[in-house]
C-alpha cells in the first residue's frame, strides 16, 4: 500500500517478497501477519471473523460518528437534527422510489472510483477519473453519430468499446508517462483532467456542435431508439449493471489472477517485483488502461442512458466523487460498490435538505466533508483494538 | 382559497373536496447558489414574491447540475411536495430532463425558462417562457452610446449561444442609434461563472479604452466591480448591481419573475392549464409586458441619454419598436435581415441568432 | 469619471499579460510557497484548493464586519491554520493517505465555506490597498496594471525569506531532513511528526492568505466560483520549480501572466480556441514537466520521503 505514514519496516529493501497468504485485502493488521509470514507459519484456518468485522464495524462506527456530529452541525444552525436524519433516510433509502434514485447516482461512482482504484494496487495515485469520463463520452458520441441506421445493440457495443477505449488510452498515457519517463502520475492525472475538459468544452462548442442546440451547445443527439434504455420499471438505467459488473471483475482481476498478484507486488515493493522478472512497465500500462476503461465507459453511459448527446453536463464532478470513493473503500472494488451506494443516497437527500429544512445547498457538502473526515481517521484505527486482531493459535 | 372563508365553511369545503381546496404548490429548481447576485438571484426572488400571494406555496432547489440529478429533484417535488407546476430555470433542464420526466407525470405542468416549445413534438403539459431582456438591454445600449466618450463599448459574455447573442446586437443596435461610431468589443470567457476570467476580460477591455461595460454572465458582480474601480461606467444584467457601483453604474436589464411567476399562478388557480390550451404553450413578453425592467438610472447618467432612453421605452411600450429590422448586416458584411423585413420579438427566428451585428468586435466561432 | 484609456492595440497584451503575472499570480505564490513548505516536510497538501476557499471567504466576511481588510487577511491566514491542523492530524495517523485526506479536506473547507459564505455574497467589504506605482506614467492602462497589491510584496519577500530559510537556519534543516530521511531525523532527535505538522500549519495560514487575495483584491469578490483551481495548480507549481522557493515566485508569474493570455487575446480580435485557451497553463506546465523529468533519477530537488508515506 501506498503512503502508509509511521511504518518503518517496509523501507528496509528486502529481496524475500512477502507473499500475502490472505485473500482478502489489507484487513488484517501487520502485526499479525509479519510475525506470522517470518515464521514461515501458515495460519491455521480459523474461521477469521474478526478481521471482516472490524472492516465492517470500524466504517460503520465511522459513519455513526458522523452523524452525529452533523447532527450538532445542524442543531447550532437552528435545525432539529433528528428530522434532518429523517429526511435523509426517507431521500436516500427509505422506500423503494428513493432508493433507485440512490442506485442511478451510485453508478456513475462505481465505475469512477476504479480509475483510482485499480491503479493505487500498482502505488499510482491516479485522479483522472474526471477526465477519463469527459473523453470516453465526447467519444462514444461522435462513434455513435456516426451510425444512424445501425440495430441499438450495435451502437451500444460501438459506443462503449470506443468511450471504454478512449478512458483506458487516456489513464494508460499516464502510466506510461510516470514508468517510462517518471512524471508524477497525481499532478499528470490532474493536469490532464483540465486538458480533456478544454477540449470536450472546444468540441461541443465549436467543432462537433449541433447548431440546433441553440442555447446549450451539444453534439448532435443519439436517436432516441438508439439509446440505452432504462431497466424495466424501474429509473435505473443499464450504467448500474456496467458498475456492478465492472467491480466484480476489478476484485476478482486484483485477487484471483496472476495479472492481479503482478499487480500487487509492484505495489507493494516494485525492485523486489523487477527482481522476480515481473515486467513492470507493461504490467503498469495496462492496469492503468483496464483503469482508465471504468470512467470512460461511465462517461459513454451518461451520454447514451441519460444526456443524449455530448456537452458540458458530462463534466459533472462524478470523476472527483469516483476518488473519494475508491479512498474510502480502501481501494477495494467491493467496497466500492457499498460507498458508492452510501455517497448517492447523501448525493440524493441534498435535494430534500434544501426543501424541507431550508437549509442551503452547501449543507450536504459539509455533511459528505464530514463523512469523508470521519471515515480517513477511522482508517488510522485498524488493528488498534485487541478484540479485532485474528488470534493465532 | 382565500382565507377569508370562515373556518367551518373551509372545513366543510375541505371534507367535501379535500383535493381542490389544497394550496397550489409550485416548484422552482436552479442550476447555481440563489445568492448569486445574479441569473439565478432573479428567478428565486421571482419565487419569494410569488409565495407571498395567497394560496401559494412553494418550493425551491438550487445548485442542481443538469444531469439526471435535475430528473430526480423534479420528480421528488411532485412525489414528496406535491408539487403541481415545476419551474426548472435553466436552459439546459430542457432536452432531455423535462421531456423524460414530463412523459412520466402527464398531470404536472412543466414551465421552462428559455426552452423553445414546439406543438406536436413536445408534450403537452411542457410550456416555455422568457422575458425579452434584449429589449432592456436595448435601453441600455442607448444610455451607453449617449455616455461613451472614447466610442468604446465592452460587452463580457459567457459564451455564443443565440440568447447572448441578441443582447449584444440589441445593445449595439441601441447604442448605434444613439451614436453611430460606437463599436462594441466582445470578449466570450467560456463559462457562466468565470470570475477570474471575468476580472481579466474586463481589465483588458478597459486598457483598450472601454469605458462602458456590460455583460451576460451568471454573476455580473466582478464586472461591475472592476468597472468601478477603474472609474469607468457599467450597465448591470438580471438584477441591480448599483449598490456596488455607485458612482458609474449607468442603468441595467433586469428580470421581473416575480410578475410572471404570478401571472402564472392566478392562471392555474383559476383553473386553467398547459394541458387544455388555458395557459399558452409559448409565452414571451417584454418591457411592455412587465417581464423585465430597466434599473433605475445612475447619478452620472445626463438627461439627454435619459430622454432617449425613455423615447425607446415608450416605444417598447407601445408596442411600435422594432429592434431587428432589415436591412440589418452582421459584423463579416453579410446581410442577415433583407432589407423592408421587420422581424417582431416573438418570431422563432430570433431564438435561433448566430451573428454579431455590425460595430460588434468579435466573433461567434470559438 | 476617469478619462477613457486610449487603444493600446496590440500593446495591450503584453501589458496584459504583466498585469495577470502580478495580479493573478499573487495568489498562486502564496499558495505554492505553502505547498512548497508542506512538502518540503514530506506531505502533500491537496486540500489547499479547500484552505483557498475557505481563507477567501473568511477574509471577506472578516473585513465586511470590521471594516479592516488587514484583519480580514489575518482571519483568512488564521481558517488556513485551522484547516492544516486537522489536515496534519489525519494525515500523519498510521494507514492514512495524503491525497485522500487532501481530497477530503477540499470537501469539508469548501462545505463549511459556501455554507457559511452565503450571508457574505451581497455586501461589499472593503478592500485591500494598493500601492500606486505607476504614478509617473499618463497611461490609465498602465497605471492600472501598476497598482500593485502589497501582498505581492510580502510574498516575494516570502519567497526569498523561504529560500534561506531552507538553506541556511537550523529549522529550515530540520524541515528539509525530516522531508528527506525522515528516519536519520528521527535519529537526530527531531520529531518529525511536530516539524511536518508546523509545515503543513504554516503552509495552509500562506494558503488562507492567499485566499483572502482572490476576495479581497483581484478579482476582489466573493462567490462560490472565486478560486481558479489555484489550489490544485499550486501542486503542480511546486514540481514545476523543483521545490525551490524562489522558482516558485518566477512560476507564480508565468501562469498568472498565462492565465490572462486569453481575455487579452480576444480584447484585441483573436477569438479563435478560446477553450483551448482556457487549458493553456495546465497544458504547458505538463509538457515542460514531461520534458525535464526522467525516470532514472528523481527529480532534483524532491524530497526524499514525499509520496512514500514513510
Amino acid at each position: 500500500m501506498v503512503a502508509d505514514s509511521g511504518g518503518t519496516a517496509r523501507r528496509r529493501i528486502c529481496f524475500c517478497i512477502q507473499i500475502d497468504m490472505s485473500d482478502s485485502d489489507s484487513t488484517v493488521p501487520e502485526s499479525v501477519a509479519a510475525p506470522a509470514a517470518k515464521a514461515g507459519l501458515r495460519r491455521i484456518s480459523l474461521p477469521r471473523w474478526r478481521g471482516k468485522l472490524e472492516a465492517v464495524a470500524l466504517p460503520a462506527g465511522a459513519i455513526v460518528v458522523s452523524l452525529v456530529l452533523f447532527g450538532l452541525f445542524c442543531a447550532a444552525n437552528g435545525k432539529n437534527p433528528f428530522a434532518v436524519f429523517a429526511s435523509i433516510d426517507k431521500a436516500a433509502f427509505g422506500s423503494w422510489y428513493a432508493f433507485q434514485n440512490t442506485l442511478v447516482r451510485a453508478a456513475p461512482l462505481m465505475l469512477c472510483a476504479l480509475c483510482t482504484a485499480i491503479p493505487i494496487r500498482l502505488g499510482l495515485v491516479i485522479i483522472g477519473n474526471e477526465g477519463a469520463l469527459v473523453l470516453g463520452g465526447l467519444c462514444a458520441t461522435i462513434i455513435g453519430l456516426k451510425m444512424p441506421s445501425a440495430s441499438p445493440a450495435s451502437v451500444h457495443i460501438a459506443m462503449a468499446l470506443t468511450g471504454a477505449v478512449a478512458g483506458g488510452v487516456w489513464i494508460a498515457a499516464i502510466g506510461a508517462l510516470k514508468h517510462y519517463r517518471g512524471v508524477n502520475e497525481t499532478i499528470c492525472s490532474l493536469l490532464m483532467n483540465y486538458i480533456a475538459i478544454a477540449l470536450l468544452s472546444q468540441a461541443v462548442n465549436t467543432w462537433i456542435k449541433d447548431p440546433a442546440s441553440l442555447n446549450k451547445p451539444s453534439s448532435y443527439p443519439i436517436p432516441d431508439e438508439q439509446m440505452l434504455q432504462p431497466l424495466g420499471e424501474t429509473s435505473i438505467h443499464w450504467g448500474l449493471i456496467f458498475g456492478l459488473i465492472a467491480c466484480g471483475i476489478a476484485w476478482f482481476l486484483m485477487q484471483k489472477t496472476t495479472f492481479g498478484f503482478k499487480v500487487r507486488t509492484i505495489g507493494a515493493n516494485i525492485r523486489a517485483a523487477q527482481i522476480a522478472g515481473i515486467s513492470v512497465g507493461p504490467i503498469t500500462v495496462m492496469a492503468c488502461f483496464l483503469a482508465g476503461m471504468c470512467p470512460g465507459l461511465a462517461g459513454m453511459v451518461e451520454v447514451a442512458a441519460v444526456q443524449g448527446s455530448a456537452n458540458e453536463a458530462l463534466n459533472a464532478g462524478y470523476g472527483y466523487s469516483g476518488i473519494l470513493v475508491a479512498f474510502l473503500a480502501r481501494q477495494n472494488p467491493l467496497g466500492c460498490i457499498l460507498i458508492s451506494t452510501l455517497l448517492g443516497g447523501l448525493l440524493a437527500s441534498g435535494g430534500a435538505l434544501q426543501r424541507d429544512h431550508q437549509l442551503p445547498d452547501a449543507t450536504i457538502l459539509v455533511f459528505e466533508g464530514i463523512v469523508f473526515v470521519v471515515i480517513l481517521y477511522s482508517e488510522s484505527l485498524y488493528g488498534r483494538w485487541r478484540f479485532f486482531q485474528e488470534r493465532t493459535v | 382559497m382565500t382565507r377569508s372563508f370562515p373556518i367551518v365553511a373551509l372545513a366543510l369545503a375541505g371534507l367535501i373536496a379535500a383535493s381542490s381546496a389544497k394550496d397550489l404548490t409550485m416548484g422552482f429548481i436552479y442550476v447555481g447558489p440563489k445568492d448569486d447576485y445574479g441569473y439565478n438571484q432573479a428567478h428565486a426572488e421571482g419565487k419569494a414574491g410569488v409565495s407571498r400571494l395567497p394560496g401559494v406555496k412553494t418550493v425551491e432547489e438550487a445548485s442542481v447540475p443538469e444531469t439526471i440529478a435535475v430528473q430526480e429533484s423534479m420528480k421528488n417535488m411532485i412525489v414528496q411536495d406535491g408539487a403541481s407546476v415545476l419551474f426548472p430555470t435553466s436552459f439546459g433542464y430542457f432536452d432531455p430532463h423535462i421531456l423524460k420526466v414530463a412523459k412520466q407525470f402527464p398531470k404536472v405542468q412543466f414551465l421552462h425558462c428559455g426552452g423553445l416549445y414546439t406543438e406536436g413534438k413536445h408534450p403537452k403539459n411542457v410550456g416555455s417562457y422568457f422575458g425579452y431582456i434584449d429589449e432592456a438591454q436595448y435601453v441600455c445600449g442607448v444610455v451607453a452610446g449617449h455616455m461613451t466618450k472614447s466610442g468604446k463599448l465592452g460587452f463580457i459574455a459567457a459564451k455564443p449561444i443565440p440568447q447572448v447573442l441578441r443582447n449584444i446586437n440589441a445593445f449595439t443596435l441601441g447604442a448605434r442609434g444613439a451614436n453611430p461610431k460606437i463599436t462594441v468589443q466582445v470578449i466570450f470567457t467560456g463559462d457562466w461563472s468565470l470570475p477570474v476570467k471575468e476580472a481579466e476580460a474586463a481589465t483588458s477591455l478597459i486598457d483598450q479604452g472601454v469605458d462602458v461595460l456590460t455583460c451576460h454572465v451568471d454573476s455580473p458582480k466582478v464586472i461591475v466591480q472592476t468597472a468601478e474601480k477603474r472609474g469607468i461606467y457599467s450597465s448591470g444584467y438580471h438584477a441591480s448591481q448599483a449598490a456596488i457601483a455607485p458612482k458609474g453604474y449607468l442603468t441595467g436589464a433586469e428580470w421581473d419573475w416575480s410578475h410572471v411567476y404570478g401571472n402564472y399562478a392566478k392562471s392555474i388557480q383559476a383553473g386553467k392549464s398547459l394541458m387544455d390550451g388555458g395557459i399558452p404553450h409559448v409565452v414571451r413578453g417584454g418591457l411592455k409586458e412587465g417581464f423585465v425592467k430597466i434599473s433605475p438610472y445612475g447619478p452620472a447618467v445626463t438627461e439627454e441619454a435619459k430622454k432617449d432612453a425613455e423615447a425607446a421605452k415608450a416605444k417598447f411600450m407601445s408596442g411600435s419598436m422594432v429592434i431587428f429590422k432589415g436591412e440589418l448586416k452582421d459584423n463579416t458584411g453579410a446581410v442577415v435581415i433583407p432589407a423592408g423585413k421587420e422581424m417582431k420579438q416573438q418570431d422563432p427566428e430570433l431564438e435561433k441568432m448566430n451573428y454579431l451585428v455590425e460595430r460588434v468586435i468579435g466573433s461567434t466561432k470559438g | 469619471m476617469n478619462q477613457p484609456t486610449d487603444q493600446l492595440g496590440w500593446l495591450g497584451v503584453p501589458l496584459a499579460i504583466l498585469a495577470g503575472a502580478v495580479g493573478g499570480g499573487t495568489p498562486f505564490l502564496f499558495v505554492s510557497l505553502g505547498e512548497c513548505l508542506t512538502e518540503k516536510s514530506g506531505k502533500i497538501n491537496l486540500g489547499l484548493e479547500g484552505v483557498l476557499i475557505t481563507g477567501a471567504m473568511t477574509a471577506y466576511a472578516a473585513s465586511y464586519k470590521s471594516g479592516s481588510p488587514w484583519f480580514g487577511v489575518l482571519v483568512a491566514g488564521a481558517a488556513g491554520m485551522l484547516l492544516g491542523f486537522i489536515h496534519a492530524w489525519l494525515a500523519q495517523k498510521p494507514k492514512v493517505n495524503d491525497i485522500a485526506v487532501g481530497i477530503g479536506m477540499i470537501s469539508f473547507g469548501s462545505g463549511l465555506a459556501f455554507f457559511f459564505g452565503k450571508a457574505f455574497i451581497q455586501p461589499l467589504a472593503p478592500q485591500l490597498p494598493s500601492f500606486d506605482l505607476g504614478g509617473w506614467s499618463a497611461n490609465p492602462a498602465l497605471k492600472a496594471a501598476l497598482k500593485i497589491c502589497p501582498l505581492f510584496f510580502l510574498g516575494v519577500g516570502l519567497a526569498f525569506a523561504m529560500d534561506w530559510f531552507f538553506k541556511s537556519t537550523r529549522w529550515g534543516m530540520f524541515v528539509r531532513a525530516v522531508g528527506d530521511k525522515p528516519d536519520a531525523a528521527r535519529a537526530m532527535g527531531i520529531s518529525v511528526t511536530s516539524v511536518r505538522t508546523l509545515s503543513i500549519v504554516f503552509g495552509s495560514f500562506l494558503g488562507g492568505i492567499g485566499g483572502a487575495y482572490l476576495s479581497l483584491f483581484y478579482p476582489g469578490s466573493w462567490t462560490e466560483r472565486v478560486s481558479g483551481g489555484q489550489g490544485f495548480m499550486a501542486v503542480a507549481l511546486v514540481i514545476f520549480s523543483r521545490w525551490n522557493p524562489v522558482q516558485c515566485l518566477w512560476a507564480s508569474l508565468f501562469f498568472g501572466g498565462a492565465q490572462a493570455l486569453g481575455p487579452a487575446l480576444q480584447a484585441v480580435g483573436v477569438s479563435g480556441y478560446y477553450y483551448l485557451f482556457n487549458a493553456s497553463p495546465y497544458a504547458f506546465t505538463l509538457a515542460v514537466m514531461i520534458a525535464t523529468c526522467s525516470s532514472k533519477r528523481s527529480l532534483a530537488g524532491q524530497p526524499g520521503a514525499l509520496g512514500s508515506g514513510a
